[in-house]
């Protein structure tokens, strides 16, 4: 009798002493946890993609609740997401428009020339280190998929040479243009069709000498832009997609047909 | 000491392709093209334009900083245009074309000899800038830079590098053959520079000709000596050269002169020769031209700036007028293939071999998963592992392989790939990484400047 009265004191006063002692180091070391980070990391995606710049989504999270982010800062979650951070933290989400990646090269085999013969590394960085250009042009796409081998939602596919992006698919989260060695892919505002599908900067001579689907910079297209959407910089024309309106004055008038609006949505293929 | 290494490999040498072919001069007549990136550092900044009146001899680009060399015209004539043009490299570059008149008129010949005892230290390094000499190994580091180390005094060995360890490649055993003299004059010149060093000419032991050729020479220079060195790819790799004659390892964050050596290959010490004692700038060196695909392999002593189809021309065209399936600037192991053969000889291409066997595209046919056979890690020259390296460079794991693996201490000589049953693309794989990791860090370096 007398074992078990001591033993019930004895573990007694030890859980007070614990309790007590849990207590007072549960008030020192308090950390604030801010509850909307938890609510914030349920809207995103999660596929912790990285495109944001940070590690992952919950990364993402703690700085949009810290503010070091702004609400749109996803890209693959596009306005939805934003809208409904912008709900949790009580900032207006400005609306963001879908980005797409948009490789700006049409340069297949049909319209230039292959250099040599490339072996090695199936990687199109690997292929620009080892010197050897595949196509004569010293902008177009490798064609060896970097870009689609990267790709988190298989949007990318390379036929004839080229990379394409399947819109459809494509979530914007632009890792397709960190892999890019030619630096081809731009991620650009779904709705702006009109964009300048080469990346030459050569002049315009040089240019048909390589590829007859090249921008030889004649700057016609900046003539006939009448919103001032449309730049020649360094022999190459470029949109600027805020200024945009569509008007297609440019896609009519270019000479190397090197304008493109593309068609408003392409078939969602069957999943790879 | 040793004479060699730990590792490297043994490729089929073929050297006797052109091995007994003397070194004839090639004087060029098409239009030359004189990159304006020739050597490591920042490219020459070009002072002719075009129209100009250019002679053989003359700088048409000036050295841009300290880590860069001068441009010399190597023929005379007028400048077509300072334009892009394919170079070895594959991509478009900076160069000044030159329509060569044929004539080479130049503004000295070069026949009267300076007293090497009356020049100081830094008149000689003057004139070695001067006359644009970068490393003729194939790395071109410009030398007036690698004369101007830290602690001059604390230079132990001068090097004179004639192992010319690549396959194929003959025209430094030529050079040593013949300018055997000039070679150490060249030798005794640098080592005035370097008042405590010792010279050592280093020689593969698979060139008995230049060995005692160089022996004859030093007769009577008791601060140089020869050294026959085991032949074993790669004895030439500078690391490789100072692990088997100073007996040191030393990391890929030091330079060879921060553990008291220089390296200087045997060709960059006759064009030293030539600069100080007669003012000739660097426009000419020898070269190889090879390969199974070659008629007449031989050995030249070529202007800068001629075209690849030109000196393959003169070494008699392809074999059987049959076109070759690859064509390296440079050897098999560490050349880089070309894919048009109208681009220009730099002052770094030792070789031009065309082969009639895509070793590559073999390779990649055959190419099986890794064995973990182990014998990457037994060839390699720098004691690393390049099985583990390839693993981590496969997932993108950059700090295990630049911190764990030490990857970045690969000097890419290609002997992991030569020896890998599986044929694996191994140097390919570092070399890629490497430069990952490069640019990486320049992000990071350009980020934290923000």
């Amino acid at each position: 009798m007398e074992i078990i009265l001591t033993t019930t004191i004895v573990i007694t006063v030890i859980g007070i002493i614990v309790g007590a002692g849990l207590v007072f180091m549960g008030k020192k070391f308090h950390v604030d946890v801010d509850e909307r980070e938890a609510a914030v990391r349920e809207c995103l995606p999660g596929n912790n993609c990285g495109a944001c710049g940070y590690a992952g989504c919950d990364a993402a999270a703690a700085a949009i609740v810290a503010e070091e982010a702004p609400v749109t800062v996803c890209p693959v979650g596009g306005a939805a997401v934003a809208t409904k951070i912008g709900g949790i933290m009580g900032a207006n989400a400005e609306p963001v428009e879908r980005k797409v990646a948009f490789v700006k090269c049409r340069g297949t085999c049909a319209v230039t020339k292959n250099q040599g013969a490339y072996t090695g590394i199936r990687d199109c960085r690997a292929a620009v280190l080892s010197g050897m250009n595949l196509a004569e042009c010293d902008y177009g796409c490798i064609g060896l998929g970097s870009c689609a081998a990267v790709c988190p939602q298989n949007a990318i596919t390379v036929t004839d040479g080229v990379a394409k992006v399947n819109e459809a698919r494509c979530v914007g989260c632009g890792l397709c243009v960190k892999a890019c060695p030619k630096n081809l892919i731009e991620l650009v505002p779904e709705s702006k069709f009109v964009r300048v599908e080469c990346s030459n900067r050569d002049k315009g001579p040089f240019v048909k000498k390589v590829c007859t689907a090249g921008c030889i910079g004649c700057g016609i297209c900046a003539k006939q832009c009448g919103s001032d959407a449309i730049t020649v910089e360094n022999n190459l024309a470029h949109v600027r997609y805020e200024n945009c309106i569509l008007c297609g004055k440019c896609v009519e008038k270019c000479p190397a047909k090197v304008i493109l609006p593309r068609k408003a949505e392409e078939p969602e293929t069957k999943s790879a | 000491m040793k004479d060699t290494f730990r590792g490297g490999v043994h490729p089929r040498e073929r050297k006797s392709l052109s091995r007994e072919m003397p070194l004839r001069v090639y004087n060029a007549v098409g239009e030359m093209v004189f990159p304006l990136a020739q050597h490591i550092g920042k490219p020459a900044k070009a002072i002719v334009k075009k129209g100009d009146t250019v002679t053989v001899g003359q700088c048409i680009a000036e050295a841009d900083g300290f880590v860069s060399a001068n441009v010399i015209c190597s023929c005379s004539g007028k400048v077509k245009a300072v334009e892009k043009r394919r170079t070895i490299s594959g991509a478009m570059q900076e160069c000044v074309v030159v329509e060569n008149d044929g004539l080479y008129t130049g503004t000295s010949d070069y026949s009267v000899r300076d007293n090497p005892d009356a020049l100081s230290v830094e008149e000689i390094i003057a004139r070695v800038k001067a006359a644009g000499i970068i490393g003729l190994g194939g790395a071109g580091f410009p030398t007036h830079v690698k004369l101007m180390p830290k602690t001059p005094l604390g230079v132990k060995y001068l090097i004179a590098n004639g192992a010319e360890c690549e396959p194929y490649i003959t025209c430094n055993d030529q050079l040593m053959r013949a300018y055997s003299d000039e070679i150490i004059e060249g030798m005794e010149i640098v080592l005035k520079v370097f008042p405590n060093a010792e010279g050592v000419v280093a020689i593969e032991s698979n060139k008995p000709e230049a060995i005692a050729a160089m022996e004859k020479a030093v007769q009577g220079h008791d601060r140089i000596r020869v050294m026959a060195l085991r032949t074993k790819y790669p004895q030439g790799g500078e690391r490789s050269l100072i692990k088997a004659i100073a007996g040191i390892d030393y990391p890929v964050t030091k330079l060879p002169a921060d553990v008291g050596c220089i390296v200087d290959n045997v060709g960059t010490l006759y064009a030293i020769r030539q600069a100080v004692l007669y003012r000739e700038p660097l426009f000419r060196h020898p070269l190889t031209v090879t390969g199974e695909a070659i008629a007449n392999p031989c050995n030249f002593i070529v202007r800068d700036g001629t075209s690849f189809a030109e000196l393959i021309q003169a070494a008699g065209g392809f074999k059987d007028g049959k076109e070759a399936v690859k064509i390296l600037s440079g050897g098999p192991m560490m050349g880089v293939s070309v894919s048009s053969i109208d681009v220009p000889v730099t002052k770094t291409t030792n070789a031009i071999t065309a082969l009639t066997e895509d070793a590559v595209e073999r390779a990649e046919r055959q190419m099986t998963a890794c064995l973990h056979c182990g014998r990457c890690t037994t060839v390699c020259p720098s004691g690393l592992m390049p099985q583990m390296m390839a693993e981590a460079a496969e997932i993108r794991d950059y700090d295990r392989y630049e911190k764990k693996l030490y990857g970045l201490d690969c000097v890419a000589c290609g002997s992991c790939t030569y020896i890998c049953p599986a044929k694996r693309p191994l140097t390919q794989t570092f070399k890629q990484i490497k430069a990952e990791i490069m640019a990486r860090k320049r992000a990071a370096a350009a980020g934290g400047n923000k």
